[in-house]
């Protein structure tokens, strides 16, 4: 049961194999036994989430019908949870009871859904080895000495150490399809506006999405129907029909264009990963897709323009961390200056005061242009990349990050760790979709690697029809990692 | 472009982000070195005409009509402050 995919789940509640409250008893012993170790979740909600499975049940007993109802999940910490709190993986938040639900958390209570907790994730967001938490590192539950990823890394190795069958996830500059890769699970991240922001802690507001972590892309493609679609309380969500995903899922890949942009395999790029991508490559041609190469010429920019934008965002979004309204206050200030200086300085890990430095540094009289005005005219150049692109094929297909999981600890420098997103960055700030699968596994320590799959904005469906395809082909998404591992 | 400890002090003041010592103040100056550095490729492009790219869908802000739709939930919000008195958030004294 602890490695079923949501799909399977959902028969076994309808033919009656189990109840919700027995799936969501055994999750949360599951969790309780040995989440010790791998430290996913920051705050598991047991009494709630056994009295949303109870109500399902009833329902069910009733004769209602709702197709995720008295399925559990995992929430990132970043998703407002009224009476539950909502730490954003930092000190500021750590008392921080939201007054209201995210839009996100609203559908999917009504959709019968039921959350097991919230999971750890770098601290408001920044970082890609979830290293960055203030309540600890995860683990990657297939090796305990390899980060899981991040930021989203307590949603990832949530879904792959077998205590939840499904997690949300938030990816800015590649947090969910990062750590979907470095734990062997799929992530999606949608369209820029296809999910409401709506009660999602704000990180960098022209970047950040909300988006579905699973066990197939198929949980996705249910996931994400019932997350996606316009929200008048968020005004850059889109005004948009949202497709049925699950419609779209077993058209055939016959005649589907392929591009591999060049510069996705280049220098840097870990030996085994390129191999692994290869051979999947090899299963899209199997299956009649047609493949050539593409090119991204302005990729190496990627990086370089998002630490500047992302940041400058950041600085402003986190302003509001002021020890007045919520979050951390300091002991005894002299005056307001103190307030403010002491409750952030104390309030903010190393990371985060990194990243509000440069953004106000790059936002400042005198650097604005050279850095932000000029971040911001390479970004329509990369966005103009994709679009170039996809005029020739239909999607675009590479590995996730450079390499498998890395060792924790083992990346002290920032720039370091900012380089690992090179392949996941540029997606934000075209702000087109990309989803993560398991694709192999690395020879020495056995760590998973994902294929990355881009298309065009809103072609989410397309997206998961490709990515549901090479699932019915091959079963690297149904491993997981043996409970011995995980002890 | 090159970044100094007094740009690392003015941004740390601008964004009322105390900095407990000269040494961690120093570990930014030597942080924000290497970003700037790895940033600074971005001043190699020629990028004369090309308009700025402030959202990736180029949208343009929804309007709707001037008419109140929440209502007051003042108690609701200050459940989660630190310090308050008659609706009111208390800071230090500001004006004596």
């Amino acid at each position: 049961m602890h490695h079923m995919t949501l799909t399977e789940l959902a028969k076994g509640l309808k033919a009656g194999d189990f109840s919700s409250r027995e799936l969501t008893t055994s999750l949360l012993d599951r969790i309780e036994r040995l989440d010790g170790e791998i430290n996913s979740f920051v705050t598991v909600t047991r009494d709630q989430a056994l009295a949303a499975a109870d109500a399902a049940d009833q329902a069910r007993a009733k004769g209602e019908s709702r197709p995720l109802a008295g399925l559990p999940l995992a929430i990132k910490d970043i998703f407002c949870t009224q009476g539950i709190r909502t730490s954003c993986g930092s000190k500021m938040l750590d008392n921080f009871q939201a007054p209201y639900n995210a839009t996100v958390v609203e559908k999917l209570q009504a959709a019968g859904m039921i959350s097991l907790g919230k999971t750890n994730m770098d601290e408001f967001a920044m970082g890609s080895s979830n290293e960055n938490s203030f309540y600890g590192p995860v683990k990657n539950p297939w090796d305990h000495t390899a980060v899981p990823g991040g930021s989203s890394g307590g949603s990832a190795a949530a879904v792959a150490a077998g205590f939840a069958p499904a997690a949300l996830g938030t990816d800015t500059g590649g947090s969910i399809r990062q750590p979907a890769a470095f734990c062997g699970i799929t992530g999606l991240k949608p369209t820029y506006g296809r999910v409401s922001r709506y009660g999602m802690v704000a990180f960098a507001s022209s970047l950040d999405q909300g988006g579905p972590m699973a066990r197939s892309a198929e949980d996705c493609a249910h996931l994400l129907g019932a997350i996606a679609g316009h929200d008048l309380r968020d005004s850059t969500s889109v005004a948009r029909v949202v497709p049925d995903y699950l419609a779209e899922l077993d058209a055939p890949l016959d005649g589907l264009k392929i591009g591999l942009p060049k510069e996705y395999f280049g220098d840097g790029l870990d030996a085994e990963v390129e191999s692994a991508i290869r051979e999947a490559i090899r299963v899209y041609e199997s299956l009649g897709a047609k493949v050539c190469e593409v090119s991204l010429p302005h990729t190496h920019l990627a990086v370089p323009a998002y630490y500047v934008i992302a940041p400058a965002e950041a600085s402003s979004n986190l302003s509001r961390y002021d020890g007045v309204r919520f979050g951390h206050r300091c002991d005894n200030p002299v005056d307001l200056e103190d307030l403010y200086k002491r409750s952030r300085a104390e309030g903010f890990g190393d990371e985060v005061k990194r990243r509000i430095l440069i953004g106000t540094h790059t936002l400042s009289e005198g650097f604005f242009d050279a850095y932000y005005r000029k971040a911001q005219q390479v970004r329509r150049l990369i966005r103009q990349d994709f679009m170039d692109a996809f005029e020739e094929v239909d999607v675009l297909m590479g590995p996730a990050a450079p390499t498998p999981a890395f060792d924790l600890g083992a990346k002290k420098d920032p720039v370091s760790m900012y380089l690992q997103d090179i392949y996941t960055i540029a997606i934000n700030l075209a702000g087109i979709p990309g989803i993560s699968v398991p694709a192999g596994f690395s020879g020495q320590g056995h760590r998973p690697i994902g294929l990355q799959i881009l298309g065009q904005h809103f072609a989410e469906g397309q997206l998961l029809n490709v990515a549901h395809q090479f699932q019915q082909a091959t079963d690297w998404h149904r491993r997981h990692p043996t409970d011995q591992e995980t002890t | 472009m090159a970044i100094e400890h007094a740009d690392v002090l003015r941004a740390a003041h601008l964004a009322r982000l105390g900095l407990n010592s000269d040494a961690e103040a120093a570990g930014y100056v030597d942080d924000l070195t290497r970003i700037l550095e790895m940033v600074d490729r971005l001043q190699a492009v020629d990028t004369n005409g090309i308009a700025p790219l402030s959202h990736p869908l180029d949208t343009t802000q929804r309007l709707r009509p001037d008419e109140v739709t929440e209502t007051n939930q003042r108690d609701a919000f200050q459940a989660c402050a630190p310090e308050t008195a008659e609706g009111l958030y208390l800071v230090p004294r500001v004006v004596e």
